[in-house]
């Protein structure tokens, strides 16, 4: 254990990160303030494509952590630092869903009383789908990712220092009693954040398609961070090939369980055919949103599965960052596609590139805390007593 | 006796997976081509220790993949939209969210078992099931906690002592020299064997009969023909006189059905009004009609010239005055009723067709005894349906 932790020199990342990052940021609030000023409608539905986009990320990569210590995986033990990196997300999100909040009349149909009084269906849902509950539900599904989020890296950086083995027993219990949590919580913010869009419309499946796009997307992120930062050296040195592997691997199995997922949600609605499900897909067929359905097919499916079915892909750096980067593009245009159909006024190109002003403040934000943890913290956890085996961890 | 034997190659044991990825590294360095190594459970980084370069077995199944898929698709294209097209749900012929589900599990049955197949067929010598060190004590070693390595005899750089010292020096716990045995049988197509798997089918198939005809066996699905209503002709405890079928209530009367109040009666009282016009369509229904239900025995023209050659009495012609004079209440009612030896047409002729052929005989009365005014109507009127 000693001998690996001798090899890995603490290594910050270089300020121009920083720079980025807040460049990066300071884009996006500026764009987004315009397109606040311009079309406050079209903006909210943008900012909470901006706030899903980070939201799947961080408790994806929430997920990532505690399915390690679950299942007892060490080849992730030397990147975990990265997965928690990415994980840091999820204290934030409460404070990012304020704007989301305030819009609220603006996003959801249903927030409206008036509304749901003349609406029989909707009366129907009223007692999940008002807003009492709704703040309920937001503020108890954060406090219990913030909670583990802190718990689990808290254990983890203490190991860091002591060294002490009964730390990962600690958050094996904690993973186990997260990964049932984290399963009830991702669907309820999915439905709540996005599904609820259209109050009409239900889909039991929801849930595991925000969770499969939340995962995939956290590991492109995990992915992309791991292989530049190793490049740089400011990973463990003996992290190695199979490392990638696993992760090339990991993106692989992922790409095809959200194009599964997909498919059995659209194919079980096109076959039934009734029109209290459909509508939300002939939404996506009408006009030129037939152009970003078929889009998704090719770019969250088929050019991803193609990049990354061979071996040697799965262990390519390049490749991996390509793919990891098209993931990520993929995922927006997911939820671009889940979320904006719904916003019905008139766009305008001006309106539509402004909208882009909050991705680009997310990866900003991905950047900044990727750089601000790695001041304090280690980027591998050095005291795991894991960490040997994950770096031996050979094909 | 070891003397006659061919040697198939030395084989050494080492305790641990670290020994053996070693001892794997440092053999493969030396050179040496024709080795394998044997272990309990697949060793983390082998591969790389062996040099061993990607296997080629995933184009196999990718090949078969992706035929799996060309298959399912084209066969489910052929039947569904050439051989038997058939609408299900509504949906087109071809529907392809429909048959993505079968694609899909071909794409993998194919795959998957073109690989498994691949692997035996080229990677194991089927239908080879024997192996040199098949029943040695290594083999035992290596399928329960030791790790093994095995330098094959026809290595190019084969040499008994060099590689017990180099096994030795790797520190191997034990070192035993392998031998091909006396005879390569291919035991697959020994006849004991063949005998196992011909008893095998025969139980298969005998106890397979046995359960789905005998002891799981279901009645054909008939519960269709279980139904609380009665059949024709049945008797039923439900009515006093218990018979089945009912006469309808006093009075009814059939959908579409209107009631010819002289039924039965000799003389209608006030014979029924015309409710038709002698029209275009209505004329030309009565003349169908009339020709084949009424000439016969009235003559094309109504002149009582019988075609039934004295097989039946000649009717009178209906140019009597007789006839003439009667209203078209009269004639309809000898439709309906008959008039002596005339049976009724009542069932033969709906009440529409009644009325059209008897205005069709007015038409052919007037025509027989047309008058000079109908002459000069005629002749001023120009002759239209004569051909040249
Ligand atoms: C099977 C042969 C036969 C056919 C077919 C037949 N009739 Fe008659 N019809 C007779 C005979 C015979 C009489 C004379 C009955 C009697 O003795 O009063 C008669 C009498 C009549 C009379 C009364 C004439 C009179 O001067 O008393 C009328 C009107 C008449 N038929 C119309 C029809 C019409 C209309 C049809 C076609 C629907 C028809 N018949 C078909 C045999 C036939």
């Amino acid at each position: 254990m000693s001998q690996s932790n001798l090899n890995y020199i603490k290594k910050d990342l270089p300020t121009s990160l920083q720079k980025i990052g807040f460049l990066l940021i300071g884009i996006g609030v500026i764009g987004g303030a315009g397109a606040f000023l311009l079309n406050a409608e079209q903006a909210a539905f943008n900012y909470l494509l901006g706030f899903m986009f980070l939201m799947s990320i961080g408790v994806g990569a929430l997920f990532l952590i505690s399915l390690e210590y679950v299942a007892g995986a060490d080849w992730s033990t030397p990147l975990r630092r990265v997965i928690e990196f990415t994980a840091s997300i999820t204290p934030f999100l409460i404070i990012l869903a304020i704007p989301i909040l305030l819009n609220m009349h603006t996003l959801f149909h249903w927030s409206h009383t008036e509304v749901v009084e003349s609406d029989k269906i909707l009366k129907e849902k009223a007692p999940y789908l008002n807003q009492t509950f709704f703040f309920i539900r937001v503020a108890i599904v954060f406090a219990l990712w913030t909670l583990f989020y802190f718990l689990l890296t808290r254990n983890s950086r203490k190991q860091d220092i002591s060294k002490d083995q009964n730390l990962t027993r600690v958050n094996i219990r904690l993973s186990a009693v997260f990964i049932p949590l984290f399963a009830i919580t991702a669907s309820i913010a999915s439905i709540d954040w996005m599904m609820s869009l259209e109050p009409h419309w239900f889909s039991t499946i929801f849930g595991v398609y925000f969770f499969s796009g939340s995962v995939l997307s956290a590991l492109a992120v995990i992915t992309y961070a791991t292989v530049k930062l190793r490049e740089g050296g400011y990973l463990h040195p003996r992290m190695v090939k199979d490392h990638y592997y696993s992760l090339g691997s990991l993106l692989f199995v992922f790409v095809n369980f959200w194009g599964y997922i997909a498919f059995s949600q659209y194919m079980l609605i096109w076959y039934a055919n009734l029109p209290e499900e459909t509508f939300w897909f002939l939404a996506r067929w009408q006009g030129s949103w037939i152009y970003i359905s078929l889009a998704l097919i090719f770019v969250h499916f088929i050019v991803p599965y193609s990049i990354l079915l061979s071996q040697p892909a799965k262990m390519d750096a390049k490749k991996l960052k390509f793919a990891s980067l098209w993931i990520l593009f993929a995922h927006l245009l997911d939820l671009y596609w889940l979320i904006l159909p719904t916003f019905k006024g008139e766009s305008t190109l001006l309106n539509f590139v402004l909208g882009l002003s909050f991705p680009v403040a997310a990866v900003g934000g991905i950047i900044l805390l990727f750089y601000f943890n790695s001041k304090k913290t280690n980027m591998v956890p050095v005291g795991d007593p894991k960490l040997e085996r994950g770096l031996n961890f050979r094909l | 006796m070891e003397q006659n034997k061919k040697v198939f190659g030395i084989a050494a044991l080492y305790d641990s997976p670290n020994a053996i990825i070693k001892a794997a590294k440092t053999v493969t360095d030396k050179g040496y081509k024709n080795f394998d190594v044997h272990s309990p459970y697949p060793v983390h980084g082998m591969d790389k220790a062996m040099k061993l370069p990607p296997s080629k077995l995933g184009f196999v199944t990718l090949a078969f993949g992706l035929s799996g898929a060309a298959i399912a698709l084209l066969f489910m294209y052929w039947t569904m939209t050439i051989d038997y097209p058939m609408i299900i749900g509504g949906k087109p012929f071809f529907s392809l969210p429909a048959f993505i589900p079968v694609t899909f599990e071909l794409t993998v049955l194919l795959a998957t078992l073109s690989t498994v197949i691949g692997m035996v067929t080229f990677f194991f010598y089927f239908p080879n099931n024997s192996h040199p060190i098949h029943d040695t004590n290594y083999m035992k070693s290596v399928s329960i906690d030791k790790f093994g390595l095995c330098i094959e005899a026809d290595d190019e750089k084969f040499n008994e002592e060099e590689i017990n010292k180099l096994f030795t020096d790797l520190g191997a716990i034990k070192i035993e020299k392998i031998f091909f045995p006396d005879k390569l049988n291919v035991k697959i197509l020994e006849p004991k064997f063949i005998g196992l798997l011909l008893i095998v089918a025969a139980f298969v198939s005998v106890s397979t009969y046995l359960h789905l005809n005998k002891v799981l066996y279901l009645v054909p699905f008939n519960w269709m023909m279980d139904q609380g209503r009665l059949d024709v002709q049945s008797s039923s405890e439900l009515f006093g006189d218990k018979f089945g079928m009912r006469n309808p209530v006093k009075g009814t009367v059939a959908r579409g059905f209107m009631p010819y109040e002289y039924q039965g009666v000799n003389e209608p009282t006030s014979p029924l009004s015309n409710p038709y016009l002698p029209t275009k369509e209505n004329l030309s229904l009565g003349e169908k009609k009339y020709n084949s239900f009424c000439s016969p025995c009235h003559g094309n023209l109504g002149d009582g010239d019988s075609r039934l050659r004295g097989q039946f009495p000649l009717p009178p012609s209906l140019h009597s005055s007789k006839s003439r004079d009667w209203l078209d209440g009269n004639l309809y009612h000898v439709i309906v009723n008959g008039q002596n030896v005339m049976p009724s047409y009542s069932s033969q002729l709906s009440r529409e067709e009644r009325w059209a052929i008897v205005n069709y005989i007015r038409v052919l009365q007037r025509a027989k005894n047309a008058s000079e005014a109908d002459i000069q109507e005629i002749k001023k009127e120009p002759v239209t349906n004569v051909s040249e």
